[in-house]
């Protein structure tokens, strides 16, 4: 117990960590936001920088777990895609849009145990696996769609729908009114609250987080230790294709019009957030706080861009940099003093030689 | 009989007989179903509709024998395809073959990046190259400033390219695009098969770990497979501008699903080590055949295609996992029953040289 370290120690720990550089980056971003983009420190402003890509960060949560666990899910986009459209176009075929969220809902479960069927049972790479998911998913979404949008006037979602996207909570039940930010809140970033909490809690606390780091670290020792590798790999691309689908409704709702490129190429940025929040792609490491992180890191950087007007092309290169870079300056700063400490030794090592020393020659 | 010829082939070989088999299988099937399948025009259009994913797919599979992957070279296309589209509208007397090289250094440059980081910067490939997926193409959006390439600035030779024909059979042309894929195919094989750099590829992606202690330069082998998979994009890139015409920042968006997914059809392993140039084209052949005949095929609407091509993807790895297995235990089983026969000489000249 003595040994244990005291609270301002362990708070430099954490400081030193992977979450402690990205805190660091990320105050550093929100001061020069804070200098350079006007309008950034808007309570408004502060809402829909979330509020934009708030479907995303729901994703993002599921990915850090399918990630950790050692595999991918690059389909994450075409079945956010698919369940919107599916919501859409039975809306227009006159079914409620409530039985069309459940339906959604649905097909992301079958697509998450299609998934995990080929990825758990059959032992087929994940990477494979999903990425004929997302050519096929959004094949099947343009299908469905064709050409079309559906949301614009003759078919216009109901009220509430487009509400619950469209419109702060606080606004549509009179709940939180005088809470500054909250009281600008929509649904979904409620949701995320929610999500985000549960998924920090199921990786941290739970059997079932650990189980994702120890199948994720060695997937062999993982399995002689008894834990039903196979089991858990398919739980996982399950939750993750479900959450995608769920992301999808929400888009709907919150675009107002959905059409078969709906979401398309958002992989891409969902894994980089995750990527950039410390998780290994190899799996085995990483942090819901990290990730958290990583999030408003990527948020804050495409907010203050795009305040200064800069495109939304060139915010995804810079990110891109980011991730990069995040990955490249650990394994330099790592080489470099691998590289000083084999020089010392030599060093070390010449100067004993060259040192009169007739003991050392006589052992 | 069917052992003997097992013996003789490798479990790659059959793999590529059988992608080979099932193109035969799908054009017959579709002969049957459209009027006016088996023409010389089908064998145009699929073989000016191949060659582009083919010729970035072989550079993506030196990459991919590795175990490591390039995500970026859709990005990569567009950025040559772009350029090598404004040099020849503004110059348009520049010679074909300078043209060739620029496209090519340019693809080598970005493949370099990604060489670099990846291999001396021990960035694992997929993040780098979703990263530089972003960048290339921020680059070129950034570049060309919404200016589109029109066919109607370039020189006649690369209006032309599509349509270059060097040889006739009756209605079907052995196309110059056609050509070139070959030739690339020829080479890359040859390459991956004769030369000591090629066959140290499939030891590092078999096992990289290994492949470091007994001293292969990995480091090096990796970077000079993303130069010569630079190298291929902007080829492709090339073929890309001069089969178009028309290039906007959105061209070739997407081709790196496409050039993966060949890889993986032909029947080279995504996690390295296995997989042939000559599977790989296969495998565009058989995803340009099918594209093209399910477009024409009535009652199956465009958009279906995607959906196909994604189970189609699914199946060809899925059946790789069972067939491969079964045929690899075959091989090593009449291997082991020859070296048995062989008798006690072979054991000793085998203990001769451990």
């Amino acid at each position: 117990m003595d040994s244990a370290p005291t609270m301002s120690e362990r708070i430099v720990q954490r400081l030193k960590s992977w979450e402690g550089l990205l805190l660091l980056i990320l105050i550093v971003v929100i001061f020069s936001n804070a200098l350079f983009a006007t309008g950034y420190t808007g309570p408004q402003n502060q809402i829909n920088l979330w509020w934009i890509s708030i479907e995303k960060a729901i994703v993002v949560l599921a990915m850090a777990f399918v990630i950790i666990n050692g595999e991918i899910d690059l389909s994450v986009a075409s079945v956010m895609g698919l369940s919107a459209v599916v919501v859409a176009i039975l809306w227009e075929q006159g079914v409620g849009i409530e039985i069309g969220i459940l339906v959604a809902l649905l097909v992301g479960l079958g697509i998450g145990l299609f998934n995990g069927f080929w990825v758990a049972v059959v032992g087929m790479p994940s990477l494979v696996v999903t990425l004929a998911g997302l050519i096929g998913i959004r094949g099947l979404a343009f299908m469905l769609i064709e050409g079309r949008s559906i949301g614009n006037q003759a078919t216009a979602f109901p009220t509430w729908f487009e509400d619950m996207g469209q419109q702060p909570v606080s606004e549509l039940i009179g709940v939180f009114d005088n809470i500054p930010l909250v009281d600008r809140m929509p649904f979904a970033i409620f949701v995320y609250i929610g999500l985000l909490i549960l998924a920090g809690v199921v990786l941290g606390r739970s059997g079932f987080g650990r189980r994702t780091y120890v199948i994720g670290s060695n997937k062999d020792v993982a399995q002689y230790s008894g834990v039903d590798v196979r089991r858990h790999k398919f739980a996982i691309m399950t939750i993750s294709a479900v959450t995608a689908a769920l992301a999808g409704v929400l888009l709907a709702s919150h675009l107002g019009a959905v059409r078969g490129s709906t979401a398309f190429g958002w992989e891409l940025d969902i894994i980089t957030i995750v990527l950039l929040g410390g998780v290994s792609i190899f799996g085995g490491s990483g942090t819901m706080l990290g990730v958290f992180l990583s999030t408003l890191l990527v948020l804050n950087i495409r907010n203050g861009l795009g305040l200064n007007n800069v495109p939304g092309h060139t915010q995804t290169g810079v990110v891109g940099l980011l991730l990069i870079l995040s990955v490249l300056l650990p394994n330099m700063i790592e080489s470099y003093q691998g590289w000083a400490r084999r020089r010392s030794l030599a060093r070390a090592a010449r100067a004993a030689r060259a040192g009169p020393d007739p003991a050392g020659g006589a052992d | 009989m069917s052992d003997t010829l097992l013996r003789r082939l490798r479990p790659s070989q059959v793999r590529e007989l059988i992608t080979l088999l099932i193109i035969v299988a799908i054009i017959l099937f579709f002969s049957t179903q459209i009027d006016n399948y088996l023409t010389g025009r089908t064998f145009n259009r699929i073989t000016t509709e191949f060659p582009i994913v083919a010729v970035v797919a072989v550079g993506q599979l030196l990459v991919v024998l590795t175990r490591n992957l390039d995500l970026s070279v859709g990005s990569q296309v567009a950025l040559v395809a772009w350029s090598t589209g404004f040099i020849a509208t503004e110059v348009p007397g520049i010679n074909p073959i300078v043209l060739l090289l620029i496209a090519m250094f340019m693809g080598v440059v970005m493949g370099g990046i990604n060489g670099l980081i990846v291999s001396f910067g021990r960035v694992p490939a997929i993040i780098t190259t979703l990263a530089t997926l972003a960048i290339y193409r921020s680059v070129l959006i950034t570049v060309a400033n919404a200016q589109t390439i029109e066919t109607r600035g370039l020189p006649d030779w690369i209006v032309t390219f599509p349509g270059t024909t060097l040889l006739e059979f009756g209605r079907a042309d052995i196309r110059l695009i056609f050509l070139i894929a070959l030739i690339v195919v020829a080479v890359v094989q040859l390459l991956l098969t004769f030369l000591p750099y090629g066959r140290r590829l499939y030891a590092i992606g078999s096992n990289p770990d290994a492949a470091g202690m007994v001293g292969l330069p990995k480091q090096r082998d990796v970077f000079l497979a993303y130069l010569g998979c630079g190298a291929l994009a902007g080829l492709g890139g090339l073929m890309q501008m001069a089969k178009f015409g028309t290039i906007t920042v959105d061209s070739a968006r997407g081709l790196e699903l496409a050039v993966i997914a060949a890889v993986v059809v032909g029947g080279a392993n995504i996690f390295g080590g296995s997989g042939s140039a000559i599977g790989v084209m296969l495998g565009a052949i058989l995803i340009a055949v099918l594209d093209l005949s399910l477009a024409r095929w009535i009652g199956i609407s465009d958009f279906a295609r995607d959906f196909l091509l994604g189970l189609l993807i699914l199946l060809a790895v899925a059946g790789d996992i069972v067939v491969n297995k079964r045929l690899q235990k075959i091989w090593l089983r009449a291997r082991q029953r020859d070296e048995a026969r062989a008798g006690p000489p072979a054991a000793a000249a085998g203990g001769g040289d451990g």
